[in-house]
């Protein structure tokens, strides 16, 4: 796509493992720092770990004010030699895998922590729309400050009008992940949701009506990047990353987006990976209302643009369905918690594929694909990336 | 179609008034050149001076071209609803108050997407006309209107908010021994103003059009005196809870610099009425309109400050005048500041001189008390919060915002030397 | 028993009462207009400096501004033209014993009920003295109109061509100062002159002739109808402003019961 060659090296040497979910709550006192603090802890207990064996580093809060990675190594007495802040929302998860990935491979770092946690105050959610980014105090809060209610409707309603989607086709992915849910106990969302109520509830943001919607909630998500070998070392379950991509601010002439930077790198990310979609056994989209997943089902090539209401109506999304997705339940049902839903797909990928998704297992996966999107910025998300995982390690 | 706004009935003397709550008032610096162009009705978008480049939101560059050179400029408002949705909750108190609100995305002809309020009348997927205005934060907002008028186009609950029509309101003219006074009770009794107060200092002197002011229907006469802070308060005291719209047109217009007049008596009665009668207006009656910012139908909107546009810089043969006016603005910009939070617009009016007694001398031309009258009316009705009434007003107001210096040096001219 | 210590024993009995002959000083009380391009007298204005408040916790003050001819008020010499060379003719320099005196007033009531441009006439003053005796030298006149009954837009009467409210003639001011000597020549009106004054020659003859001659003014008094003819003593002093061409003032009689 670009003006040069972008052939790039496969991550060999280098897994994931350790996945981290402290589950969430609607609402708590504790700062952004306990949660990342819990999430990190459970990292260390989880590999078998001492704080000084962590020596990369990376964060991804909203809430984390006034600090940021830097002050969270003295906080939480880490001295890293690799260290990064991402602030890419539900992009978050897979950049922080692909930015480790790199430093462990090219030696600058051994074992990076990657972490990602929101609080959840009383307040927290307004405080946070209203401070977003600049564009949108300019140019997009002021207009109504639907936060992003108002900002997925108005994708909705254009992606309804332009390719026909129907209310009950977002409902079919809102109702499978409710139904995952069921078997995730840290889901916040328990109770059994028809498609009759997801039709029924109240309107939102229309065409958003209450189940197309996250409900903020404070939680942390976390894993590890490292050495193959060191993971060996320690005896952990691992995933190897085939292929990812990353994108920021694709198509800014779309007048509303109705794609996603995904498109741009598609065909990148299955080339590196070496598989093709329907080789894939789960999917873990971004999915903080369902017209955004349903985005990423075109985008990442399972299938066509504007055939994504066809695809979810020939497809059973549950779990032991034909495209198992959002295996956790999303942050539909999980919740939404901060930065770490940015994180959530990908944990939930990782155990999948280390075997340790227990309820929510998808029997025999061996290959899952992970996608994020986040920053709404002002009137369209800015940042998509994704991976493409494998069960096992070098 | 746009149901038409009823008189409203008589308030519930045990309800609390509603509070003023705001839309998000927080801008950048470069957005704020948005606000500037609202404030005048202009809709502006900034464009790339080396490529042409049309750009939204506000930037510090091109993102094109990456020049620095992005300036605000008119464009053309017409465009298509491509995207829209009614906001039933919302994190803000003034939206969560007012909800259903109806947002959406234009595709502008000029080749940007935009977000925007959606006027009711505006069909999915129809042709619209951007207007820019401020808020009731006071910061510019846009806002999709049907592209051809339609019946009762302006009693649209979104756009109402952005307005301040006088239809149903109570209006407080200062002054109404003038023609100007007596031309604005006029305008904005035909506006539909439920009722026009018109303040007249010492009764005990008549001027000319008083009888005829007397008769008009829905007027009524108030002794009011800017010059008297004691008359200032006792008209607030009786009548402030129920001014929805403060028309000031109280004005002191001498001919004169400094040296010719020896003396700062007459400039005294200047600053007396255009700077310190402007402030007993606002000691009096600002608290009463600020608390009433919200106050339903009928709420407290907007205050009108008829300035010279030589308050901007001087005239040296109206110089004093031209210096109180100064003074006057200066003063409105505290009052602006100080009224921020109730959602009543501030008004500023800038007129070049008028058809009256003190510019009698001058060449034309000049403003007619009429034509300022309806100027003002429009601008209440368009919910405008600058503007510039008549051909030399809008000429010396254009030249001060392009170049301050040059102008002053210009007014400031020995002529023919 | 001395002169006063006799006067205070009849103020005290009341046998002598003393008389108010003043406007209270009022933002609303109409001045004298004049044409706009000219400078203005000022109004009275009153702005409250603190009330027992955060301005001044214990004390009530204000501080007020008004012109030398606002309201009740006295005019020196020096206020017109033609009295601005004489000695002492600003109200810091006028004796102060031209501030009590006999007072002789001249009703005139009915014939202003009748006729608003009324001018008094010198053969009215001659009526007057027929019945009164002549007036003394050293003695205010009044000129009773009842005009300071009126309120409103009543009192300065004004219309296209001015105002309209009695006053003298020029014959009779110049009587009563080349003739009777008099001390000083008051009214009821906003001024010594009547309404029409102007076109009277020489324009404005009481301001003119009274102040050319040393003599002074009062003007806007009330409560002339409380006054005998003759018999009462007048006591108008002015404020001792510095230069001063008049200032207003407490003006009040001395009457005899």
């Amino acid at each position: 796509m670009g003006r040069w060659d972008n052939k790039r090296q496969p991550y060999d040497s280098v897994v994931a493992a350790v996945p981290v979910s402290v589950p969430y709550q609607r609402f708590t006192p504790d700062p952004a720092h306990w949660w990342l603090a819990r999430a990190l802890g459970d990292l260390l207990r989880g590999a078998g770990l001492h704080p000084a064996d962590i020596d990369g580093f990376t964060v991804s809060s909203f809430t984390l004010f006034p600090d940021t990675a830097v002050g969270l190594t003295q906080h939480l007495g880490l001295t890293p030699r690799w260290l990064d802040h991402i602030p890419m929302g539900g992009a978050s998860g897979v950049v922080a895998l692909r930015r480790a990935a790199r430093a462990v491979q090219a030696g600058d770092a051994s074992v990076v922590a990657c972490v990602a946690g929101d609080a959840n105050h009383v307040d927290s959610f307004r405080n946070m729309l209203s401070s977003f980014s600049r564009f949108a105090q300019d140019a997009s809060y002021p207009y109504g400050a639907g936060g992003p209610n108002a900002s997925f409707a108005l994708l909705t309603d254009y992606y309804m009008r332009k390719y026909g989607a129907t209310r009950a086709d977002f409902g079919r992915i809102a109702v499978a992940q409710r139904a995952n849910a069921r078997r995730y106990a840290p889901a916040l969302m328990q109770e059994a949701l028809s498609l009759q109520q997801y039709l029924d509830a109240r309107p939102i943001s229309d065409p958003i009506h209450l189940f197309d919607c996250v409900m903020p909630c404070a939680g942390a998500e976390a894993f590890l990047v490292m050495r193959a070998d060191i993971a060996a070392e320690l005896g952990l379950k691992t995933v190897k990353i085939l292929s990812t991509i990353e994108r920021h601010n694709a198509f800014p002439d779309d007048p509303v987006q109705d794609r996603g930077g995904w498109a741009m790198d598609k065909d990148e990310l299955w080339d590196m990976a070496g598989i093709n979609p329907d080789q894939v056994d789960f999917l873990q989209t971004y999915d903080d209302y369902p017209v955004i997943s349903m985005m990423q089902f075109e985008d990442l090539g399972f299938c066509a643009k504007g055939e994504g209401p066809a695809f979810v109506r020939g497809h059973d999304l549950e779990i032991s369905g034909s495209f198992p997705h959002n295996t956790s339940g999303g942050q539909l049902s999980v919740g939404q918690a901060g930065a770490a839903g940015g994180f959530l797909g990908l944990v939930e990928a990782i155990r999948q594929l280390t075997g340790t998704a227990s309820d929510t297992q998808v029997k025999g996966a061996k290959y899952g694909v992970v996608s994020g999107f986040g920053m709404i910025n002002y009137d369209r998300g800015v940042c998509s990336a994704a991976a493409v995982l494998a069960k096992g390690s070098q | 179609m746009t149901k038409p706004i009823l008189k409203p009935g008589r308030k519930n003397p045990q309800i609390r008034t509603v509070h003023p709550t705001l839309p998000p008032a927080y801008r950048s610096r470069k957005a704020l050149g948005f606000t500037v162009a609202a404030a005048e009705g202009r809709f502006c978008l900034q464009r790339c001076d080396d490529c042409g480049k049309l750009t939204y939101p506000a930037r510090e560059a091109c993102p094109a071209c990456l020049s620095m050179n992005l300036r605000w400029q008119d464009v053309d408002p017409a465009g298509q609803l491509i995207a829209e949705t009614t906001i039933r909750t919302s994190t803000n108190s003034y939206f969560r108050e007012r909800t259903p609100w109806r947002t959406g995305t234009v595709m502008l002809d000029a080749g940007v997407s935009v977000l925007a309020h959606i006027h009711g009348d505006v069909t999915p997927q129809g042709r619209v006309r951007m207007i820019a205005r401020t808020d009731k934060s006071g910061k510019g907002v846009m806002m999709a209107l049907p592209e051809k008028e339609v019946e009762n186009m302006a009693d649209d609950k979104q756009l109402r908010e952005l307005t301040c029509d006088p239809k149903h309101r109570r209006v407080l003219i200062t002054d109404g021994r003038s023609d100007v006074g007596q031309a604005m009770a006029r305008a904005m009794v035909n506006a539909g103003a439920e009722i026009v107060f018109v303040g007249l200092a010492e009764e005990w002197r008549g001027f000319p059009g008083q009888a005829a002011m007397t008769e008009i229907a829905n007027v009524e006469i108030v002794p009011l005196d800017v010059t008297n802070t004691t008359s200032v308060q006792e008209c607030a005291g009786e009548i402030g809870g129920k001014v929805d719209i403060l028309i000031n047109t109280a004005q002191h217009t001498r001919p004169g610099g400094i040296m010719g007049r020896r003396d700062v008596v007459t400039s005294r009665d200047e600053m007396e009425v255009n700077y310190f009668g402007l402030m007993r207006l606002m000691q009096g009656f600002g608290p009463g309109m600020k608390a009433r910012g919200a106050d339903g139908v009928n709420s407290a909107c907007a205050w009108v400050n008829l300035l010279s546009v030589y308050a901007l810089s001087n005239k040296p043969d109206f110089g004093s005048t031209s210096a109180s006016q100064a003074a006057a603005l200066s003063l409105a910009q505290c009052f602006r500041a100080e009224m921020a939070g109730s959602g009543v617009k501030v008004v500023n009016a800038y007129h070049g001189p008028l058809e009256d007694e003190w510019h009698q001398p001058l060449p034309p031309p000049k403003v007619s008390p009429n034509r300022l009258a309806r100027e003002v009316t429009g601008a209440l009705q368009q919910g405008l919060e600058d503007i510039a009434i008549g051909e030399v007003a809008v000429d010396v107001r254009g030249r001060w915002q392009e170049d301050a210096g040059v102008l002053e040096k210009e007014l400031t001219q020995i002529e023919g030397m | 028993m001395s002169v006063l210590t006799e006067l205070a024993a009849s103020l005290a009995s009341g046998a002598v009462k003393t008389v108010d002959l003043t406007h209270t000083l009022d933002p609303d009380f109409p001045v004298m207009i004049l044409p706009p391009e000219f400078g203005q007298c000022a109004r009275f204005r009153v702005e409250e400096v603190s009330r027992y408040d955060e301005r001044g916790p214990g004390w009530y003050w204000r501080n007020f501004s008004c012109g030398e001819h606002t309201g009740t008020h006295f005019d020196a010499p020096i206020h017109w033209i033609s009295g601005r060379d004489l000695p002492n003719a600003t109200v810091d320099a006028i004796p102060v014993s031209a501030f009590v005196g006999p007072v002789c007033v001249i009703d005139c009531a009915g014939e202003a009920a009748e006729d608003e441009d009324y001018l008094l006439e010198v053969e009215t003053i001659e009526a007057w003295e027929a019945i009164h005796g002549e007036i003394p030298a050293g003695a205010w006149v009044l000129m009773r109109t009842d005009w300071s009954k009126r309120s409103g837009a009543e009192y300065l009467n004004m219309r296209e061509d001015g105002a309209h409210s009695p006053g003298p003639s020029a014959q009779t001011i110049r009587f009563l100062v080349e003739t009777r000597d008099i001390l000083g020549f008051g009214t009821e009106t906003v001024g010594t002159d009547a309404g029409q004054g102007a076109h009277l020659s020489p324009p404005y003859p009481a301001h003119y002739i009274l102040h050319g001659a040393g003599k002074l003014g009062l003007q806007c008094l009330a409560n002339l109808d409380q006054l005998p003819a003759t018999g009462a003593i007048l006591i108008c002093p002015p404020l001792k402003i510095k230069h001063g061409s008049g200032s207003p003032l407490r003006v009040m009689a001395l009457v005899e019961e």
